[in-house]
């Protein structure tokens, strides 16, 4: 009887990971608890030990390999004295549905050119990169710190750890640990600390782990850093970002899958910026850092990994309160932020091959809304989605509706709708898990209705 | 109790007899007496409708906010309070008029009339505020501490709190993190005996709350918070302690309001015994005035030239506060952000 080995998950987003090294070799006797071999992602480094005992008999992805699916039959572990070349290698499992929630399948329709060229940015024409946005982030950081020594960063497990995401990487290598700064598990205190020390003149980076454990120094996020500008009279500035991930990750239920645009957005005397691609983590960023306001910058773990083309120059930033057009279009507006602006993009291109043209607004500022920016294309289109992760009461896309209203009521040929998440709790299975989500099913069939098709 | 805090309670017996010279000592018996008589004020102005909301008055606790800054470094040295901070920005030598026409909700208050009685700042002076929100500002202050120590600039950040405040959470998360790093911060404990309507002994399990910081090896004194000249020697060792690099001080000063929690407080909670006795036992402008003349710094001819002195500085700072015109309506959306 022999037993695959596939290859491990090390964390609930992890797709794909390289075979770093074998530290057996076909033949060894295993027992259960001995290190196979080490899986390396972008993040961090592990081991795979043995759950099996009985010999190595055959080990089918070799040391070195990139890109091997969660899943895939790694190595064979054989009982004593049993051949194991004829044994058939089982096709690879598919990739953990968890992501799938927040990453909708491709659409399964043919391909078409889509129905308006791209809108490349404006201002920048230079050369690119091709970054991850943890890359980016850290890159973000990295430039303004050189620049501004001020600047500092602090959080849990920033320095030695090198990011609890890995956004850190590297950071205290080049900056040390004045710079950059492992705090205690304490973030109301640690939050306190870091607006204090923007009132005494430094230029803060706090790190939240994920924004869920941000509540706990809520009080300082909305009294200390957001109104003492207001309360002072303007005297009392409080430049200082604080940033982390936020939104839905995978498999983690309720108390660490929720998406906070809409509490932060609330609060008059911050800003709130939500990056989709490795160029807005970037120049969002760089733009956050050198803000003289709080500013609330929203991550999302699921994007860390995804890669992007990234201006390489150092000097570009993107402005905080302007939204970006990612694909024109002239009969829906699908407005969203984060890491649902991809999967607007998905539905663009579904809608297109049914001959709808959909415009697809990343919001990028979630506080200041860019209104222009949505209200011209609605007087373009005439129809409006709004797709977040986010509760639908008192949400984005109630702001959004709102504002709609507002500015162009009389450009409306249909009402607005909303794409949310589902007004739950999120729950830990995975069916259930996908059910919240918003899904590309839920885009299409929303800008469809409000194209009475 | 440990032999160790046997020994620094024993530093509240010592109390006093730092000698500062006559000419500072009548500095504090003045900068007392200012805060006294313009929270006297501000109790009438409240009375009469012109200062409305909450309004919290430091009426004998005076000797705690004027000794620490007889010991502080003015130029360098940064203060953070709470709601009850009308004492620190005049000891911090800011202006009784712009403090009073703030509370007054005025346009010539120090937060142009959009903080009121308990969010009032001034960077010129060091002051940092004045937090409504109880324990807030020791985390607050506690960063404050660690920008003078990235800065390397020298200060301290003096960092006060109540009793009541000293149950927080925050508190705590504070001490570790300037234990941990060595800040630069005094922290000042005004224990004034009830957080609100609710006394120590019934909020707190250990009623030492200078050894609070024991658990963080911070280490901390029990303080005559109505004796100027204590809290004035035992502020000096503190922020020496923290100045040269050895972290954060924690400062337990026994003292006493004589006004409710607020104007609003009918104060059940306490008798008038109570009251009357700390005032005519321990009052710290009494004692101050002792020591005034004790020193020779002055005579009663003198004092009476004081006292004058500070009522008409008083009265000018209500007067501004009456005729400083309410805030321009155009004012309700300045200040929500600065101009990147």
């Amino acid at each position: 009887m022999s037993n695959q080995v596939l290859m491990p998950a090390l964390s609930p987003t992890m797709t794909e990971g390289t075979l770093a090294k074998w530290l057996k070799s076909e033949g060894d006797t295993v027992q259960s608890g001995d290190v196979l071999a080490e899986i390396e992602t972008d993040k961090a480094t592990m081991e795979l030990e043995a759950v099996d005992e009985g010999v190595l008999g055959k080990i089918i992805v070799a040391e070195g390999t990139e890109g091997v699916a969660v899943n895939t039959p790694i190595a064979i572990i054989s009982e004593e004295g049993e051949d194991v070349s004829a044994v058939e290698v089982s096709a690879p499992a598919p990739a953990p549905k968890a992501e799938a929630a927040a990453e909708p399948e491709p659409v399964a329709t043919q391909p078409v050119a889509p129905s308006a060229a791209p809108i490349t940015e404006d201002a920048y024409t230079g050369q690119t990169v091709t970054l991850t946005v943890r890359e980016a982030l850290r890159d973000a950081m990295a430039e303004e710190m050189r620049s501004d020594e001020n600047i500092f960063l602090m959080g849990e497990e920033v320095a030695e750890y090198q990011g609890a995401y890995k956004i850190s990487q590297g950071l205290l290598e080049e900056f040390g640990g004045r710079r950059v700064i492992d705090t205690p598990i304490t973030e109301h205190g640690f939050t306190g600390l870091g607006v204090g020390a923007a009132f005494g003149g430094l230029r803060p980076i706090v790190e939240f782990m994920t924004f869920n454990f941000a509540m706990q120094a809520m009080d300082h996020l909305i009294n200390s850093a957001a109104k003492t500008l207001y309360m002072s009279g303007g005297q009392m500035g409080c430049p200082i970002v604080f940033r982390g991930a936020n939104g839905a990750a995978a498999g983690v239920a309720a108390q660490h899958s929720q998406c906070y645009a809409s509490w932060y957005a609330h609060v008059p005397g911050l800003k709130v910026v939500s990056p989709y691609s490795g160029e807005d983590a970037k120049g969002l960023l760089k733009s956050a850092i050198r803000d003289p306001n709080p500013v609330i910058f929203l991550e999302n773990e699921i994007l860390y990994g995804q890669s992007f083309e990234v201006p390489d120059d150092s000097d570009f930033t993107v402005p905080i309160g302007k939204a970006k057009i990612e694909r024109e279009g002239t009969d829906v507006t699908i407005i969203s932020y984060s890491i649902m602006v991809g999967l607007a993009l998905e539905a663009a291109e579904a809608l297109a091959s049914e001959g709808i043209s959909a415009e697809v607004i990343n919001l990028r500022s979630i506080r200041p809304l860019d209104i222009d920016t949505i209200v011209t294309s609605i007087k373009k289109t005439n129809r409006v989605v709004s797709v977040e992760e986010g509760w639908p009461v008192a949400g984005i896309g109630s702001e959004i509706a709102a504002i709609t209203m507002e500015h162009a009521f009389d450009y409306l040929d249909a009402p607005v709708r909303r794409v949310c998440g589902e007004d739950v709790p999120m729950p830990y299975a995975k069916n259930l898990e996908a059910a919240v989500l918003p899904n590309l099913d839920k885009v299409v069939t929303a800008a469809k209705a409000v194209c009475y098709r | 109790m440990t032999k160790e805090t046997k020994k620094r309670k024993s530093t509240k017996k010592s109390a006093a007899k730092s000698a500062a010279n006559p000419e500072d000592i009548l500095k504090y018996y003045k900068d007392m007496l200012l805060i006294r008589r313009f929270e006297e004020k501000a109790g009438q102005l409240y009375g009469m409708g012109l200062i409305q909301g909450f309004c919290h008055l430091y009426i004998g606790q005076e000797a705690v906010v004027v000794g620490m800054q007889a010991a502080a470094n003015n130029e360098v040295d940064t203060v953070i309070t709470s709601y009850r901070d009308h004492g620190h920005m005049l000891a911090s030598d800011m202006d009784p008029k712009g403090v009073m026409a703030e509370l007054t909700g005025r346009s010539g208050g120090y937060s142009k009339g959009k903080g009121g009685s308990m969010h009032m700042f001034s960077r010129e002076k060091n002051f940092f505020g004045g937090h409504g929100i109880v324990g807030a500002q020791v985390p607050i202050g506690t960063g404050l501490g660690f920008a003078h120590k990235y800065k390397e600039d020298g200060g301290v950040c003096m960092a006060y709190f109540g009793d009541g405040a000293s149950n927080q959470g925050q508190v705590f998360e504070s001490f570790n993190m300037a234990a941990l790093w060595k800040l630069p911060v005094v922290y000042v404990i005004e224990n004034n005996r009830y957080g609100m309507g609710t006394s120590v002994s019934r909020a707190s399990a250990v009623k030492e709350l200078y050894s609070r910081g024991a658990a963080f090896g911070i280490p901390g004194d029990s303080v005559d918070g109505m004796d100027v000249l204590a809290v004035k020697e035992a502020g000096e060792k503190a922020l020496e302690h923290a100045r040269s690099g050895k972290g954060p001080y924690i400062l337990g000063m026994q003292t006493y309001r004589y006004r409710g929690h607020s104007m609003s407080d009918p104060a059940k909670y306490r008798s008038r015994e109570e009251v009357s006795k700390v005032r005519s036992e321990r009052d710290p402008i009494d004692r101050a005035r002792q020591y005034v003349l004790d020193a020779k710094a002055t005579d009663e001819d003198g004092l009476k030239q004081i006292d004058g002195d500070v009522k008409a500085i008083v009265s000018d700072a209500a007067d501004f506060s009456q005729q400083s015109p309410e805030p321009e309506l155009s004012e309700l959306y300045t200040d929500i952000l600065i101009e990147a």
